[in-house]
């Protein structure tokens, strides 16, 4: 079997507190997690879950309370482990009295490239992130948006092996965002490892082999978008056309919404035959029946709720995925 | 300048000029021609000293602003913007960073006292019409001067390391007054009757950076001969001093959170 390309073992960090540093406030309670290589893997929370925090240990930049990691088998610290992974922290800032391409040259001298290697791969990968134009403009003449795209260039321009992005959509346009999906795509396909933080669930369940919902600083649930909402069938979605003349039953047409001809309704899924037969008396043309799941977002919200309530929380913990 | 220290330096220098750090020069090259043109009408036989004084008070006041203001701000203003989030992502070990800043900004102070030279030499050529073999000390005297700022900015930077710019900058001018008056902290011990306050005053003597040695303007003004023994023994100290508060600073910087 091979090396997990990230390992991490009961992580825990604690920050000191209060006037007198004495009170510690745990920000990271335990977190154990693999991830594979070549996955794409989303690491998921709201705002003060923990998150970056876990950037942040896995990068060197914080020390562990407690816990350990490794990254393609080498303890995070390990400065030498940085040569094959690339980072980009939240709302990246850089020099700004630096252009782009003189940022990129200033980053790709400390992994040894020779000028001609540097100077190609600078072109490179402005140009792929949407910034060749741009490249001698100082930074500080920059956008979020732009800034943002200049920070994912810094953290692949050595072609690493594991990439660590911190909210890589945030402050993007839909366009910023597309470019930016279509980045991680791309070193996907290339073998890359991606794991990254967001909080914009459908990038997750587009983007990610598998996702972690971290809350108040403890794992809640690991697995693929897929298995982690699939739990149950909310209720079955109907659409279908009725012709004119024909009504529905009565109970039925409470229930259902229509935009002219087109009709749709939710029915439980243990109604869904019954339903139909009814439609089939009156003669309705069934367009679609689909079962409809919980999203990635209800998976979410309902393990962020359920923090509230320990009980429910436990409940929500989909057994078959935690590691 | 390929190493990671030099690379960081490199990069550290670039910041200064482009902040327009450089810029102290103007007020120096005019302080310097209006010393000269006033310096030439109204002094009689002392033009020389004064020129030669004044000149080496602006550079070393210049150069101690200049070092603790900008080595203040060296590793916090890294820290506050995350500048260094990206640049710790990369194959750097902190004390490498720590160093680059550190040749950074003494590369910076290099250049402006070199530049200051130039028109110390400039204003002194204005004023005597001729240099001298003599005037060799005034170069002495601004090495000095260097190897002073350079030992101010490695306590600045250790100071940055885990406390706020402000704190950083009164932690500096304390330590650097008190090492300018180094030798009387020694007296002190010396003529004191208690054996506390004489064991305590010969190891502050001993701890404290003692600044007063390298001051060696009154010699340059009056072109005294500097003894070479000097020469080598404050540039030994100053290495020697310069590495421990380093070691220090890498020691701290290596251990802090980044938050």
């Amino acid at each position: 079997m091979s090396t997990p390309a990230i390992q991490i073992d009961g992580l825990t960090k604690d920050y000191a507190v209060g006037f007198w540093r004495k009170t510690m406030r745990r920000s990271l309670d335990h977190l154990t997690l693999e991830v594979n290589q070549g996955e794409a893997f989303g690491f998921l929370g709201p705002n003060g879950a923990g998150k970056t925090t876990t950037l942040k240990l896995l990068m060197g930049l914080i020390f562990p309370t407690s816990g350990s990691a490794r990254v393609r088998g080498r303890s995070i610290s390990d400065v030498g482990m940085h040569r094959e992974i690339g980072y980009m922290p939240e709302q990246p800032y850089f020099y700004d009295y630096l252009t782009a391409r003189e940022l990129l040259d200033y980053f790709a001298r400390f992994f040894g490239y020779d000028r001609v290697e540097r100077e190609e791969r600078i072109r490179k990968f402005l140009e792929r992130v949407g910034l060749a134009g741009s490249a001698d403009v100082q930074l500080r003449k920059f956008s979020k948006g732009m800034l943002q795209r200049v920070g994912i260039a810094q953290a692949i321009l050595h072609d690493p092996e594991v990439v660590f992005l911190d909210e890589p959509m945030s402050g993007l346009d839909p366009v910023g965002r597309r470019e930016v999906r279509d980045i991680i795509l791309e070193l996907k396909s290339r073998g890359r490892t991606i794991f990254f933080s967001t909080h914009i669930l459908s990038d997750a369940e587009m983007l990610c082999d598998r996702v972690a919902v971290l809350v108040g600083g403890k794992l809640q649930g690991v697995g693929a978008p897929r298995e982690l909402v699939s739990m149950e069938i909310k209720g079955m979605e109907i659409l279908f056309e009725l012709h004119a003349g024909y009504t529905l039953p009565s109970e039925m047409a409470e229930r259902a919404t229509h935009t002219g001809e087109r009709y749709r309704i939710v029915v439980p899924e243990a109604e869904v035959y019954v339903a139909l037969e009814k439609l089939k008396i009156c003669a309705a043309r069934i367009l679609s029946v689909t079962p409809l799941r919980p999203s990635l977002e209800d998976y979410f919200l309902k393990l962020v709720s359920g923090q509230k309530k320990p009980t429910q929380a436990r409940e929500a913990m989909p057994a078959e995925v935690a590691q | 300048m390929s190493t990671i220290p030099g690379i960081v330096a490199v990069n550290t220098f670039r910041e200064a000029v482009r902040d327009r750090v450089l810029y102290n020069l103007i007020f120096f090259a005019l302080l310097m021609m209006g010393a000269a043109v006033l310096v030439g009408g109204v002094s009689i036989g002392i033009e020389r000293d004064v020129i030669v004084n004044l000149g080496l008070t602006a550079v070393s006041v210049f150069g101690i602003v200049m070092a603790i203001f900008i080595g203040v701000g060296l590793v916090h203003k890294e820290i506050e913007k995350r500048t260094l989030y990206s640049l710790l992502a990369k194959p750097v070990q902190r004390w490498q960073f720590l160093v680059g800043k550190f040749g950074g900004l003494v590369l910076t102070l290099a250049v402006n006292t070199a530049l200051m030279t130039v028109g110390l030499a400039a204003a002194l050529f204005y004023v005597t019409r001729k240099f001298e073999r003599s005037d060799a000390t005034i170069v002495v005297a601004i090495y000095f001067i260097l190897l002073e700022l350079a030992l101010i900015t490695s306590l600045t930077l250790l100071f940055s390391c885990f406390t706020t710019p402000m704190l950083s900058t009164l932690y500096t001018l304390g330590i650097y007054i008190a090492g300018v008056f180094a030798p009387n902290i020694r007296d002190i011990g010396i003529v004191t009757t208690s054996p506390a306050a004489k064991w305590m005053a010969t190891a502050v003597y001993y701890v404290l950076p003692n600044f007063h040695n390298f001051n060696v303007m009154a010699a340059a003004a009056h072109q005294e001969t500097i003894p070479f023994a000097l020469i080598w023994q404050n540039t030994l100290y100053a290495a020697l001093y310069i590495a421990v508060v380093l070691l220090a600073a890498s020691a701290i910087f290596s251990n802090r959170d980044l938050k």
